[in-house]
């Protein structure tokens, strides 16, 4: 018990003020790395501050005094049992982040490419088995119209659609991506069942347009219209399908035995890793839907067309399958 | 790591010292929100009107650039300064609220990331009515984004000193003689019956007479079977003053 609480305080205010200090310099630059002296008056200074907090138990009346150093003694906490490595920025290690944390995660991908490929396989056969559908599946009045009258239009077009517009469809584009894109992860906090209906929808959409296309014999069109934003907007979306089931994963932890909160923290870093991966290719699809996909014969040759998002999704794979490789 | 209870959350350090966070409740967050969001709004309009006033780019250039920028603040505004404010935006700030790990250690880039890119869920379906419902169900008052990247959002401790100059003026005070009593006195006062005396003290004057004498007797009592001071350091003092001696006693270090 403390007798003389002046005299106490007066005692050890030289101690917290020098911890305040060190714990300061530690947070403004967390980079910094201390010496071992100063590692251990640190953690003499966090020792002493915490016997000061446990002292003060038996004054109950002093809020002030006990909320200030139960502050410093949080602050010394974090800085002593941190275990995690600050964040440094080096664009190298942020590059490489993306397709390793891409690897950890293939079975997440997989299931993700699963869903919307069944996605796909029912709009396609629900297209093929009931035309009708069609009003009801697509999400523009564009494609609602039937395909030979939009290729026509397309291939004959004088001018062009998109004169004054394609920076702000551009952005557009990229905006609504990826806000799907993150959706698709966030739905992941709803045991994943979100993320599934969301994936299985857009492939609703995408077989759904498939069948239409290839149905009335446009498939070249269908490809060189899609394959060079595609080639990339899909994958993205497809990754913001595995982030959102790896999340569910951590959410819901089948079969182990680490707590949930250790769960959710050792996917963090990778979930970033990925949809900040996700993020930069739909900037990227973004610019090709508005600037070349638009644009078909005699504009654009298909094959050019064709030959461009083949290459883009050949590149892309190898980023993913290759990049970072130790 | 342990839950006090709903409204703190505590953290045993392995040297076996207990500090706590008061949690955050919904109310204080939606206001933070609501000062964040017309934060961003006003960024937004402003950027904008520089834009157009600039007259640098094309209408489309300047209808996409809209867009972006839009898009850009509404994201990056959360993520930016809690990094750089070590949890907080401008909404929080002023109302004294922080992020924090939920175990205490160093908030990282990626929870924060996290926790902000999930708004989009916890928005559901309009006015964060999913976030909401789950920080009022939830053990530590979290929504989903802050369960997913383990953190709480936790109200800034700033306890206000009583005035007591204008409840124990500064008189001459008998307990003070016998400072070992005093300081016995006060590491047995809880800070729950000293903030009901501070209370009885400050709205003496508008209790009935026959209630105001019952209050401080029965709070006198209270003290007194803390602590026995001699008859002489009690003579001649009523109740009422011996209350206002005590708290006193308490508050001045």
């Amino acid at each position: 018990m403390i007798i003389d609480l002046p005299r106490f305080v007066a005692a050890e205010r030289v101690y917290w003020d020098e911890l305040a200090l060190l714990l300061a310099r530690l947070e403004t630059s967390p980079e910094a790395r201390l010496s071992l002296p100063e590692i251990q008056r640190l953690h003499y200074l966090y020792e002493r501050s915490s016997a000061d907090l446990a002292r003060l138990d038996t004054f109950s009346t002093e809020p002030n005094l006990r909320a200030y150093l139960e502050s410093l003694v949080a602050r010394a906490y974090t800085e002593i049992h941190e275990t995690r490595a600050p964040v440094k920025l080096r664009w190298k290690s942020v590059v490489l982040a993306f397709p390793r944390a891409f690897r950890r995660h293939q079975a997440a991908f997989r299931l993700s490419l699963g869903v919307t490929l069944l996605g796909c396989a029912f709009g396609w056969f629900a297209l093929r088995m009931d035309p009708h559908v069609k009003s009801v599946l697509m999400p523009f009045a564009g494609l609602n119209s039937s395909p030979a009258e939009r290729v026509a239009k397309e291939e004959s077009a004088k001018t062009d659609k998109l004169r004054g517009e394609k920076a702000s469809f551009s952005a557009e584009l990229m905006t609504h991506n990826i806000h799907v894109t993150v959706l698709t992860l966030a739905l992941g906090m709803t045991w994943g069942v979100g993320t599934l209906i969301l994936l299985f929808y857009n492939g609703v959409i995408l077989g759904a347009v498939a069948a239409d296309y290839i149905g009335a014999g446009f498939g070249t069109f269908l490809t060189a219209w899609l394959l060079p934003h595609g080639s990339i907007e899909i994958p993205a979306i497809l990754l913001g399908g595995q982030a959102g089931f790896i999340l569910a994963g951590a959410l819901i932890g089948w079969g182990g035995r680490t707590p949930r909160t250790e769960r959710l923290r050792a996917v963090g870093p990778d979930l970033f890793a990925i949809i900040a991966g996700a993020g930069v290719l739909l900037v990227w699809a973004g610019i090709v839907e508005a600037f070349v996909s638009q644009y078909h014969q005699p504009v654009l040759p298909y094959s050019l067309k064709i030959a461009f998002g083949a290459c883009e999704l050949a590149a892309l794979t190898a980023f993913l399958a290759w990049a970072g490789r130790e | 790591m342990k839950t006090a209870r709903q409204s703190r959350l505590s953290i045993e350090t392995p040297e076996g010292v207990v500090f706590s966070f008061e949690l955050a409740m919904p109310v204080s967050r939606a206001l933070a929100w609501a000062i964040d969001a017309a934060a961003i709004l006003t960024a937004c309009s402003v950027v904008g009107q520089v834009c157009a006033a600039a007259n640098l780019f094309s209408r489309d250039v300047a209808a996409a650039v809209t867009t972006l920028l839009y898009f850009v603040i509404s994201v990056v505004y959360g993520i930016l300064l809690e990094w750089r404010w070590r949890g907080q935006t401008i909404g929080k700030r002023i109302l004294g609220l922080r992020v924090l790990d939920i175990h205490g250690m160093r908030l990282q880039l990626s929870q924060i990331v996290l926790r902000n890119l999930l708004r989009l869920v916890d928005a559901l379906p309009a006015l964060y009515l999913v976030g909401g419902i789950a920080c009022l169900f939830s053990r530590n008052a979290q929504r989903l984004g802050d369960l997913a990247a383990n953190t709480i959002v936790a109200r800034e401790r700033k306890p206000q000193e009583p005035d007591l100059d204008e409840i124990a003026p500064a008189k001459y005070n008998s307990l003070l003689a016998y400072p070992h009593l005093a300081a016995r006195l006060r590491s047995l006062v809880t800070p729950e019956a000293a903030a009901i005396a501070i209370q009885a003290v400050t709205l003496r004057d508008g209790y009935d007479p026959i209630a105001r004498v019952e209050l401080f007797a029965e709070l006198a009592a209270h003290f007194r079977s803390l602590v026995e001071f001699p008859e002489q350091a009690l003579e001649g003092v009523t109740d009422e003053q011996y209350v206002r001696s005590v708290l006193r006693v308490i508050y001045t270090p």
